[in-house]
């Protein structure tokens, strides 16, 4: 069995129907590249399935919980952290502190210090900035924080919405290098992107979301050679 | 001499209206709502511990205890009840029913004790300290040194315990510190929970220093610890208290040098003139975003 199954999920968004009846699976071990426009729903996706949006109909299961009925704070303690569309760091407070409240659900503390040390070998600019008021650091140490924060937690998934988005090219990349990293160290990965192309590039599977359904799916080295996708999404002709 | 004396009787004030600006100023930055009927929790606050000291004769102690017990609770059913129902509401809406809930506190201990103030025998049991010439109230000495340790305890509780970083995180971000596992319904609870006990503590060392109580102590006393909360810069714990002490020494000097009359009058004019130099408060601050 999937380690996420979502099954016909449909969402509104005020009121319109954002979400038209979606279906999609993650498996253990997979990076799996949500992409479309801007507007698809790719985001109200993930919010549905972490709980901070509720769904008109449909199934989210999670390691045989039934994540509709899960309170939005109790997610992460299953083993699922989300790193949201805009970072949403604490501004106002360290780089530590933000640290720590990635891992607020756990009570080893032998452990929480020992996912920090990895957190601080993954993103060595943190740890030279752990004092540091959040809010003062650059665009692109926003984003490894808001990584980082997530995997503070433990998680068996993360989620990660537009991690690209607002960087500069060379932090595209080493962000992209670094969810590569976190994949191989056996940490599921579910990828919300706007940059099809690189999206697909680490991606083992991908689902193609157009205005609220899902319009295609299949490996990610397929579909980086459909005719329609690259002519949609990877701007080739 | 006079003016130390003065400096001092502002002091003591000012504490009390820290002390209740505190409660303004957390629940304003976990939930981002004036609670206008927080004035009125400090009367609540009084009458219990009156109630428990004059009917059922117990220690002083206890009566605060109990006073403090059921100001948190009240503060947390008054949430549960009037405001959670409306946290997507406008906050105009929120805002009214907040006055709504003030008048009702009003009203309830209204017709349970009367419209009229009754006397209040301090229960502190130190007399007036005298240094010199000088004398201070032990009324005063004791409102000051538990404001003091109560502002030390909260710094410490915010800046030490994961409940109070958990508040910090519910303040930024309500989604955010749910995507990190807190539990925001309990943490605006417990937010309400904590003003409503430290309004209650303020709400016995108002009776003790002024002698009496009454159903509408807490709504003057209230606003002018609302205007303090503003004046320090509202959200903030630190601002709350230079808040309180800046106006209660502003009005004690005020009544005692320019005009009892106008005191209130020139503390609103503080307030006027602050927002418009520095429309965040003393402390505040705006907000940048990054993108």
């Amino acid at each position: 069995m999937a380690m996420l199954t979502v099954k016909d999920l449909k969402v509104n968004y005020g009121m319109i129907q954002a979400i038209k009846g979606v279906s999609f699976e993650v498996e253990e071990g997979e990076v799996i590249a949500l992409i479309g426009a801007n507007g698809a729903g790719k985001t109200t996706i993930l919010h549905t399935v972490t709980g901070l949006l509720k769904a008109v109909s449909g199934e989210i299961t999670f390691d045989g919980h039934n994540l509709l009925k899960t309170p939005a704070h109790k997610i992460v303690s299953l083993g699922m952290a989300h790193v949201p569309e805009g970072r949403r760091i604490f501004q106002e407070l360290s780089v530590y502190d933000n640290l720590m409240l990635g891992a607020y659900t756990r009570k080893d503390k032998a452990g929480i210090a020992e996912t920090l040390e990895t957190v601080y070998t993954r993103f060595p600019r943190l740890q030279e900035r752990k004092k540091q008021i959040a809010g003062t650091l650059s665009g692109g140490e926003q984003q490894m924080l808001a990584m980082g924060r997530a995997l503070m937690s433990k998680p068996r998934i993360i989620l990660m919405d537009e991690p690209s988005m607002g960087l500069s090219p060379l932090f595209v990349s080493e962000i992209f290098d670094i969810i590569e990293k976190i994949s191989k160290s056996g940490t599921t990965v579910l990828l919300v992107e706007q940059n099809a192309k690189k999206a697909l590039s680490i991606a083992d599977r991908a689902y193609v979301l157009e205005t609220g359904s899902i319009v295609m799916s299949g490996k990610a080295s397929e579909l980086m050679n459909d005719p329609s996708v690259k002519k949609a999404y990877l701007g080739e002709a | 001499m006079e003016f130390i004396s003065q400096f001092i009787n502002g002091l003591n004030v000012g504490s009390i209206y820290a002390l209740i600006a505190l409660g303004y100023t957390m629940v304003y930055g976990i939930a981002k709502m004036l609670n206008f009927a927080h004035g009125d929790i400090i009367m609540v606050g009084a009458y219990t511990v009156y109630v428990c000291l004059s009917s059922a004769n117990m220690p002083a102690f206890a009566a605060v205890l109990i006073g403090i017990v059921v100001c948190s609770l009240l503060g947390m059913v008054i949430e549960k009840i009037a405001y959670k129902p409306l946290r997507k509401a406008s906050p105009l809406a929120v805002l009214i029913t907040a006055i709504g809930v003030s008048y009702f506190l009003q009203s309830v201990a209204q017709l349970i004790f009367g419209s009229r103030e009754v006397s209040f025998q301090s229960i502190i049991p130190l007399g007036a300290v005298s240094i010199g010439e000088l004398k201070i109230s032990g009324e005063a000495v004791v409102t000051m040194a538990v404001t003091i340790l109560i502002m030390i305890l909260l710094t410490l509780f915010i800046n030490k315990t994961k409940a109070g970083s958990a508040m910090l995180a519910v303040s930024e971000d309500k989604a955010a510190a749910e995507l990190m596992g807190i539990n925001v319904n309990r943490t605006i609870s417990l937010t309400f929970a904590i003003g409503s006990g430290l309004a209650a503590i303020a709400g016995v060392l108002y009776a003790c220093s002024y002698g009496f109580i009454g159903p509408y102590m807490g709504s003057m006393t209230g606003i002018k610890a609302f205007v303090a909360a503003v004046l320090g810069g509202i959200g903030s714990i630190p601002g709350a208290m230079i808040g309180g002490i800046l106006l209660g020494i502003i009005e004690s000097l005020s009544k005692a040098y320019i005009s009892t009359r106008l005191s209130d009058a020139i503390v609103f004019g503080v307030l006027i003139l602050v927002l418009v130099l520095r429309p965040s408060g003393i402390l505040g601050k705006s907000r940048t975003e990054k993108v």
